[in-house]
């Protein structure tokens, strides 16, 4: 909410300079967002008359005109398409300075003289309108500077307050000076508010229908109005001091009185109100067409006023378009009520109608303030349009009234939630700044306490906590101690069996790849080439920030993907990039599990005198994998794996014994070119997996040496290397405690359909030294197993 | 016989020997089996009986003096191959050594571990959960009730099947609640999302929530908590303010400034020349929120608190566009590493 400090500072006044109060308020939990000069200064310019008119004869948009100021008569050239004779208007003569050090001098504009400026309400910092010159009712020769200064000083300032959703009683000024005047212990001078005597007793009948969410409305009929009037300096100003703009008298008049009172009010035109008003709840095919133009339908849920034809405004939040006053209206009725805010709350945001009078109903406005208010609106608006008041008509459901609740505070739940020893005067004192009633002070073993109820402007005092908070924030936040916790110290329980996601990021840092945190969100057009493989439909949100942002991950290739699109588009033409963080899969209701993947692109070493300019290939991306099954203790198998936005001849899928756990490999050609990229290699594991960890345990470490024997084998090109390995793991005696496939070869020498492996075998015995006899004997098992089962023969 | 003129040739040929292949030579030409000494010596046999000791003593002396020329001359050879060998072993030292490609963490991730690492050094457990959150857990254990103003603080992202995009961690924290007995001390780190987008917010970002549920919990132990994480957090003795706020799940509730830690509160653009950052909300933890997770408010008392895991990165790495963090540029990444 934005105010006037001379505004405020009218109705009470602290000893503080501007920054001290704005201060005082942040740390009241009224926080200052911003603050902006209320008005710009400006000297010399005088109410001028418009004498007369002629067209300038160079130049189409100027006129020539003849300006008095009283005294005296200037020539002035302007350009204001509202410029005529007999206009009053703001004159800045040669010599004058304008806001922003503006100085006027004697001009010529296309050979023609001007002593001086007509001003529009802009050029002077006093409000929004710059397409005319401003029409003026002062007498002639007036300076300008003094009129605007009569109510409240040029040096005055706009506050911007950021008001939690809790504190809705501050969101006026007499709000603001109630809540001043608690922090300073200050009298606040409130205005008199007289009745205004009702000149008529014509009314307008009010049906309460909707009681529990209306209770109380007040109305009352004003007859024979001119809006053609316009609203006096004083109200437009301290108005456009609060951030409103000026549109007519009666729009002017409600707006003043929510700034000032905080009460939202309506006026419909009485002659467009048919038979009566009910406040109801709204009916199937209730339509209205808004003030802003916009036909809405009306749901169930929303309160509205209606006369006999229908629906005429959205109850608290905004009047419909043809009920509503217009400059030619004469006879006008005034809406003056209390909604419960939970019959306004969401109203508002369902619509997408975020108005002054919804933020303030859906936060509690006092429910006591409707007479006052519609009083101070009805002065102020006889003594700018005229006319003749009717009585104030109150149609009330006494029993749907809120009442507030007695509310207990414990001194010893006092002292215990703040950590202090609270002085129970202190607390006395507090609660009657805050104009809490006390119904009851009772002192016993275990302390004082009161029993209180709030005053009708607060809506957020329910409970024990409430009037702790508020104890504890007119005693001042920062003048509790603070301290560390008396607690027990249990030690931490770290886990054999599991890795943490930390060590797991880590252990990817070490294998040289880089993290990257990408959105979770991600371009559907992506996702579905990139789900095309596991058949998934994306979660979608339904009010994405954009339609690249709009369903989430069920892998995390996209958003790798697109990091890695990113950086090549940045030369960065070699990289290796993981993340690890939630998969969104919809498979039977949702999982959401911890997923970490890789991508590698580019040249396999750093650039280096001493290294090759080899790229990565499958290998590096299995290798990485296959380092993270060794950290993790696991035995990580590699079959081939059809998934179809892979490369179907470099791509596995990464099995811990029978359950897949994952996938490596080089995206497919086609998937590639399909999103614009060259072919890169991935991996992608399930978190979970990965963090297992079997516990380890010793076994023996042999004492007699070992010795190593390679044989080199030929096979058919299609038996797996993997399937050899298996082979020889499972056939050969305990001697032989490695196995290490060294090398692979086709081409010259062999038949092209065969290829020669070349495998060491390291035997060693936990019993004795090992003789020739056992070592050959081993290496012939090794080649009769591989004889056997692949038909393999020595090379 | 002439001994000194054997000998003289011999040493000369020591001298002349250019590497120990050459000096061996000599050797053997001299003092091997047939070698010019051992021949004079043989021919000792024909001398007469009372010449031959003083011959002998002659020959053997040549011998031994010559002997030590070669053992000189070797020394000196041995040195000089050593010199060779270091020489032509000799490398620039200067040209960039062998090296792996090095990773690292993220920034965010990095400065989530140091809070991690803050807190559990005080027997604080580390609580994860669900990122796609039910209604309930988001917002109505929270004290949120359906068509409550403090909704519109949390631009939220839905699916339209009652579930949403969490908005803070808090929803860890209830099921801790729900699922643990006091004593509870946990943080919740991990990553929330809220409709935002510019220099300083993006529609998803990190929190760290903290809640310590037992008996006696106060306001001055929720203060002490929060004052001790920051100066620990930035490493300086940082002055802490807190103002009153409203949090529909924390009464009372406060904001928390912190002094700049640019300009340790002289006021500079970070700070937007007030000298202090909002770094963190928290409070007491309401009662209704207790209620909820059924634990009993007249025993028990707890403190919540929780903020930008992202916003602390910037402040500690000096970044001024929360965006970069997710932009994943390796040039930007690479500097923490």
């Amino acid at each position: 909410m934005k105010f006037s400090e001379a505004w405020l500072r009218q109705w009470v006044n602290p000893s503080l300079t501007s920054e001290e109060l704005l201060f005082q308020l942040t740390m009241a939990g009224l926080e200052v967002d911003s603050t902006e000069p209320a008005a710009q200064s400006f000297l010399g310019v005088v109410v001028g008359e418009i004498l007369s008119v002629q067209q300038h004869t160079d130049a189409d948009k100027l006129r020539v005109c003849e300006v008095s100021d009283g005294d005296e008569r200037f020539q002035v050239v302007c350009g204001a398409p509202n410029v005529r004779s007999g206009l009053k208007t703001a004159f800045a003569k040669v010599g004058a300075v304008l806001p922003g050090n503006l100085k006027i001098k004697k001009a010529k504009l296309r050979g023609v003289e001007s002593f001086g400026m007509l001003c529009s309400a802009q050029e002077l910092g006093m409000g929004d309108e710059a397409d005319g010159i401003m029409e003026l009712q002062h007498p002639v020769g007036a300076d300008l500077a003094e009129i605007v200064n009569a109510d409240l000083p040029l040096d005055d300032i706009t506050v911007d307050l950021d008001l939690t959703p809790n504190r809705g009683d501050c969101l006026s000024i007499k709000g603001l000076a109630r809540e001043v005047g608690v922090l300073n212990n200050l009298e606040v001078a409130y205005p008199v508010i007289a009745p205004v005597l009702a000149q008529s007793d014509r009314s307008f009948p009010v049906t309460l229908d909707a009681k529990a969410q209306c209770p109380r409305y007040l109305g009352r009929v004003i007859e024979g109005v001119d809006l053609s009037r316009k609203s006096p300096d004083w109200l437009t100003q301290r108005l456009r001091r609060c951030g409103l703009r000026t549109i007519d008298p009666v729009v002017d008049v409600t707006n003043y009185v929510l700034i000032e009172l905080g009460q939202p009010m309506h006026a419909f035109d009485l002659d467009r109100l048919d038979t009566q008003i009910t406040v109801r709840m709204a009916q199937p095919n209730d339509t209205l067409v808004l003030l802003d133009g916009q036909e809405v339908k009306l749901d169930a849920d929303t309160l509205v006023i209606a006369d006999a034809s229908g629906p005429v405004a959205i109850a608290g939040v905004m009047g419909g378009k043809t009920s509503g006053v217009q400059i030619g209206s004469r006879n006008i009725f005034l809406e003056c009520a209390y909604f419960s805010p939970i019959a306004i709350s969401g109203t508002a945001r369902r619509y997408g109608l975020h108005t002054d009078a919804s933020h303030r109903y859906e936060r509690g406005v006092d429910y006591e303030l409707p007479f006052e208010a519609i009083e101070r609106a009805t002065d102020i608006l006889l003594s700018i349009v005229g006319g003749t008041a009717g009585p104030v008509i109150e149609s009330l459901d006494a029993a749907s009234m809120p009442k507030q609740p007695k509310v207990k505070l414990r001194e010893h739940k006092l002292n215990e939630m703040l950590g202090i020893e609270v002085d129970v005067a202190q607390v006395d004192e507090a609660l009657q700044r805050l104009d809490f009633a006390v119904a009851e002070r009772k002192q016993s073993s275990a302390g004082v306490q009161w029993e209180i109820t709030a005053p009708s402007h607060r809506f957020d005092i329910a409970i024990e906590a409430d009037l702790i908070e508020e104890v504890c924030r007119i005693y001042g936040y920062n003048n509790i101690p603070f301290r560390q916790p008396n607690v027990q110290l249990p030690l931490a329980a770290v886990s054999l069996q599991q890795h943490s996601e930390r060590q797991l990021r880590q252990r990817l840092t070490h294998l040289g790849f880089q993290e990257v945190i990408t959105y979770s969100f991600v371009d559907p057009a992506i996702e579905s080439v990139l789900s095309r493989s596991n058949g998934l439909i994306a979660k979608a949100l339904t009010n994405p920030m954009s339609s690249e942002q709009s369903v989430m991950r069920t892998s995390l290739l996209p958003g790798l993907i697109d990091a890695y699109k990113k950086n090549t588009a940045r030369q960065q033409d070699a990289g290796r990039l993981f993340e690890a963080g939630l998969v969104f899969k919809p498979v039977a209701g949702l999982e959401q599990d911890l997923a970490v993947g890789g991508i590698l692109w580019g040249r396999r070493d750093l650039e280096a005198w001493h290294s090759d300019n080899a790229v990565v290939d499958f290998f590096d991306a299995k290798g990485a994998v296959e380092e993270l099954g060794q950290w993790a203790g696991l035995d990580l198998r590699f079959q081939p794996l059809q998934d179809s936005i892979l490369h179907p001849g470099q791509s596995a899928g990464i099995f811990l014994g029978e359950e897949l756990i994952g996938r490596v490999g080089s995206l497919h050609p086609a998937v590639a070119r399909q999103l614009d990229i060259d072919s890169v290699f991935i991996f992608e594991i399930d978190g979970d997996a990965i963090l297992r960890r079997p516990r380890r345990r010793h076994g023996v470490v042999s004492r007699y040496p070992s010795v190593r024997r390679d044989i080199a084998v030929v096979v058919q090109q299609y038996i797996s290397a993997q399937a050899i390995l298996d082979v020889l793991a499972e056939g050969m005696d305990s001697i032989c405690t490695n196995i290490t496939l060294f090398d692979v070869y086709h081409g010259e020498g062999l038949d092209s359909k065969e290829k020669s492996l070349a495998i060491g075998l390291t035997l060693q015995s936990q019993e004795t030294t090992l003789g020739d006899e056992e070592i050959n004997a081993s290496a012939q098992a090794a080649l009769a197993l591989l004889e056997q089962n692949f038909g393999a023969r020595l090379r | 016989m002439d001994i000194e003129n054997v000998l003289r040739r011999g040493i000369d040929a020591v001298s002349a020997a250019e590497d120990l292949r050459g000096l061996d030579e000599v050797r053997i030409n001299y003092l091997g089996k047939k070698g010019g000494l051992t021949e004079l010596l043989k021919g000792l046999g024909k001398l007469e009986p009372q010449e031959r000791p003083k011959a002998g003593a002659k020959i053997n002396e040549a011998k031994t003096a010559l002997q030590d020329k070669i053992t000189e001359r070797r020394v000196a050879l041995e040195a000089a191959a050593m010199q060779a060998s270091l020489d032509a072993d000799r490398v620039d030292v200067t040209l960039p050594g062998r090296r792996g490609r090095s990773g690292g963490l993220h920034p965010v991730t990095q400065a989530m571990y140091r809070i991690e690492s803050i807190f559990t050094g005080a027997a604080y457990e580390v609580v994860s959960g669900p990122e796609i959150e039910n209604d309930y857990y988001n917002f109505e254990a929270l004290n949120i009730p359906a068509h409550h103003p403090a909704r519109a603080m949390h631009d939220t992202f839905y699916f339209g099947d009652g579930t949403l995009l969490r908005t803070h961690t808090s929803p860890s924290q209830v099921r801790t609640m729900e699922r643990q007995e006091p004593p509870i001390r946990v943080i919740c780190p991990g990553r929330v999302y809220r409709r935002d987008s510019d220099l300083t917010h993006s529609p998803m970002f990190h929190q760290v929530e903290g809640l310590v549920v037992d008996q006696g919990i106060s306001f001055a132990n929720l203060k002490g908590t929060v004052i001790d994480f920051l100066q620990r957090f930035f490493e300086k003795e940082l002055q802490v303010r807190f103002r009153p706020s409203y949090f529909p799940f924390t009464e009372p509730s406060a904001e928390v400034d912190v002094q700049c830690v640019h300009c340790d509160g002289e006021g500079c653009r970070v700070c937007s020349h007030t000298g202090w950052l909002e770094v963190m909300g928290c409070g007491m933890v309401h009662p209704n929120v207790l209620h909820m997770s059924n634990i009993d408010t007249e025993l028990y008392s707890a403190f919540a608190f929780g903020f930008g895991v992202d916003r602390l990165a910037m402040l500690l790495y000096e970044v001024d566009d929360l965006r970069l963090f997710f932009e994943n540029d390796l040039r930007f990444l690479r500097q923490f590493n």
